[in-house]
């Protein structure tokens, strides 16, 4: 069941777009769902959505499956997503990501034990004069150091 | 250097309305919503600018604008590509954060021209933090009577909305970007219809770049004169160019088009640790490679660039020094374009498969006698075969790595190791 909550959130993106376009809202639609259901999409909740946005089933399976920023298997509370393209290989990223996945005792695509965090690899994330950089969650870290990365990992809780 | 997009970098709080309007901005759209600027007022001074669009592609603005059935009936859009995600590139990220009420005022100015009373500005899903900049900006715009409406009884109708991606290099593909924002996958469209005729909800539409969006308030502010004269023939105006990789002081840095790649260098500080220079990828990862010895002697403008043998791109320049193995950059690139491919061209989905798998093997010391050709005539297969520009993007550097590199891929699949790294 989607919530009212998420119900509300949708129909504002719904009214940014043309009358019966509210299809439009379908990538917000998923993230919002997603959010209220421990970071994962299921058949379910992506027929929720359908549902809920007029559409059929396939179209929204089509948006859900295309674009990367959806899950299908669990995720931690955090997910690190670590930018391993050029600017960012250049200025060390492999040696940093191979740093944080002995830390957590996790490879890129797993999640700690704890369900804490999950560390995944990333094309680029648009801060190359920041290299090397990740994002957890919603937020940038950039200009990463083996002592920041262990600073910034330590304080999630 | 900073003195358009950039200009209130400095200030406190330069994102803020306050902060905008004391440095004229909004100056120009008040002027319209007065009608005391018409369109026609508009286009010439961005053809006499000579703005090109920012994005990559070059195209002059104005001309592009002008291009628009403005006086035709019916709906029509303009659109934002903020959708930035080109390795090396990450200008329009700061652009939103630091200059939003730009971005707005160039798109309501080109609502206005384009006779287009709607908005959309595409930013990338992983960018929320300059979303949620730019929504606040928005949400001053309107509080302050300058969006929405008969605006300021003027009878000019404009609303601005976001719409946010998630996680898709190819929405910055304008036809892609359309595609997304009317709740599907992002696939290329097949051009003509082009978006001027057939754009977002079939109605005609304008795409442009935010750096394009952002320079049009001041370009019209300070005459399309003054904007072309701080460049150069061919490339009016200044640009921001994203200079990361092997420099003292990576940034953004907006100055004059036809600055020279030295003086570039230096404002980076030069090459960190005074490493030596051995290669550049002049305006973003799609852009071909150029050795140290041709960029020593390049001008930083659409003509300079090219002469050099290259594109400006989107101005992402990626510096790199001789510990630089060109093989695993070239490899991790075609891992980039692999991932990013949409699918739906055959030459695009299997062809940059397969340039990754090659390439992966040779890195892998598993490389085969015969695989350069065999990159080379992938490549060459991918290449003008694809509805869209990212079969091109993802063809070209190989071609050019493999011409000023050569001897590195031919090392590392004799000897199954790095020539540069051993």
């Amino acid at each position: 069941m989607i919530s009212i909550r998420a119900k509300n959130q949708i129909d504002v993106w719904i009214a940014k777009y043309p009358k019966d376009r509210q299809s439009s809202a379908v990538m917000q639609a998923l993230k919002i769902v997603q959010a209220e259901n421990e970071n994962i999409l299921s058949a379910s909740t992506i027929q929720e959505v359908a549902d809920y946005l007029d559409m059929p089933g396939i179209a929204v399976q089509e948006v859900a499956t295309f674009y990367e920023n959806y899950n299908y298997k669990k995720v931690g509370k955090y997910v690190i997503r670590f930018c391993h393209n050029i600017s960012c290989m250049l200025n060390g990223a492999d040696d940093l990501i191979k740093h944080l996945e002995n830390k957590l005792g996790v490879k890129t695509g797993e999640v700690t034990l704890d369900g804490l965090i999950s560390v995944k690899k990333v094309e680029c994330l648009g801060a190359c004069v920041g290299a090397p950089m990740f994002q957890i969650n919603e937020k940038y870290f950039e200009n990463l150091t083996i002592d920041k990365i262990d600073k910034i990992v330590d304080n999630l809780k | 250097m900073n003195e358009v997009c950039f200009k209130n970098l400095t200030k406190d709080q330069c994102w803020s309305l306050k902060t905008y309007e004391d440095s004229g901005g909004y100056s120009v759209w008040r002027k319209i919503l007065k009608g005391k600027f018409t369109s026609e007022q508009v286009i010439d001074e961005l053809k006499l600018s000579g703005l090109r669009g920012r994005g990559g592609a070059g195209f002059p603005t104005g001309l592009k604008w002008s291009f628009m059935p403005r006086h035709s009936d019916g709906q029509k859009y303009v659109v934002c590509n903020s959708d930035e995600g080109e390795p090396g590139t990450c200008k329009d990220r700061d652009i939103l954060r630091f200059n939003p009420h730009a971005v707005i005022e160039g798109m309501a100015i080109g609502g206005f021209v384009m006779n287009a009373s709607v908005g959309y500005n595409y930013i990338r899903g992983e960018f929320m933090e300059p979303f949620k900049r730019f929504e606040g900006a928005l949400e001053e715009a309107y509080k302050a009577g300058l969006l929405g409406q008969n605006i300021n009884n003027s009878s000019i109708n404009f609303d601005l909305y976001t719409h946010l991606g998630a996680g898709a290099y190819i929405c910055g593909e304008e036809t892609a970007l359309l595609e997304s924002i009317e709740g599907k996958k992002g696939q290329p469209r097949f051009k003509p219809p082009f978006p001027a005729n057939v754009g977002l909800f079939g109605k005609p539409t304008t795409i442009n770049n935010t750096e394009s969006f952002a320079s049009v308030p001041e370009i019209l502010r300070c005459g399309g004169q003054w904007f072309a004269d701080i460049g150069v023939e061919n490339s009016g105006g200044c640009k921001l160019f994203s200079v990361s990789g092997h420099v003292t002081n990576p940034a953004n840095f907006e100055v004059p088009m036809g600055i020279s790649f030295k003086d570039l260098l230096e404002m980076a500080g030069g090459m960190r640790d005074g490493a030596k220079l051995k290669a550049v990828i002049p305006g973003g990862s799609s852009t071909p490679v150029l050795t140290a010895e041709i960029v020593m002697n390049m001008t930083m403008d659409y003509d300079g660039i090219e002469k050099a043998g290259s594109m400006l791109g989107a101005g992402s320049v990626i510096i790199m020094n001789e510990s630089t193995c060109m093989v695993e950059v070239l490899t991790r690139l075609a891992h980039f374009y692999y991932d990013e491919s949409c699918g739906q061209c055959t030459p695009c989905r299997e062809g940059t498969g397969w340039l990754y798998r090659v390439l992966k093997r040779i890195t892998d010391g598993n490389g085969r006698k015969g695989d350069i050709d065999l990159l080379l005539s992938v490549q060459n297969k991918i290449m003008g075969n694809t509805i869209c520009a990212l079969g091109d993007a993802a063809a070209m550097p190989v071609e050019s790595f493999l011409r000023n590199f050569r001897e590195e891929f031919e090392y590392y699949i004799k000897h199954r190791k790095s020539m540069v790294k051993g």
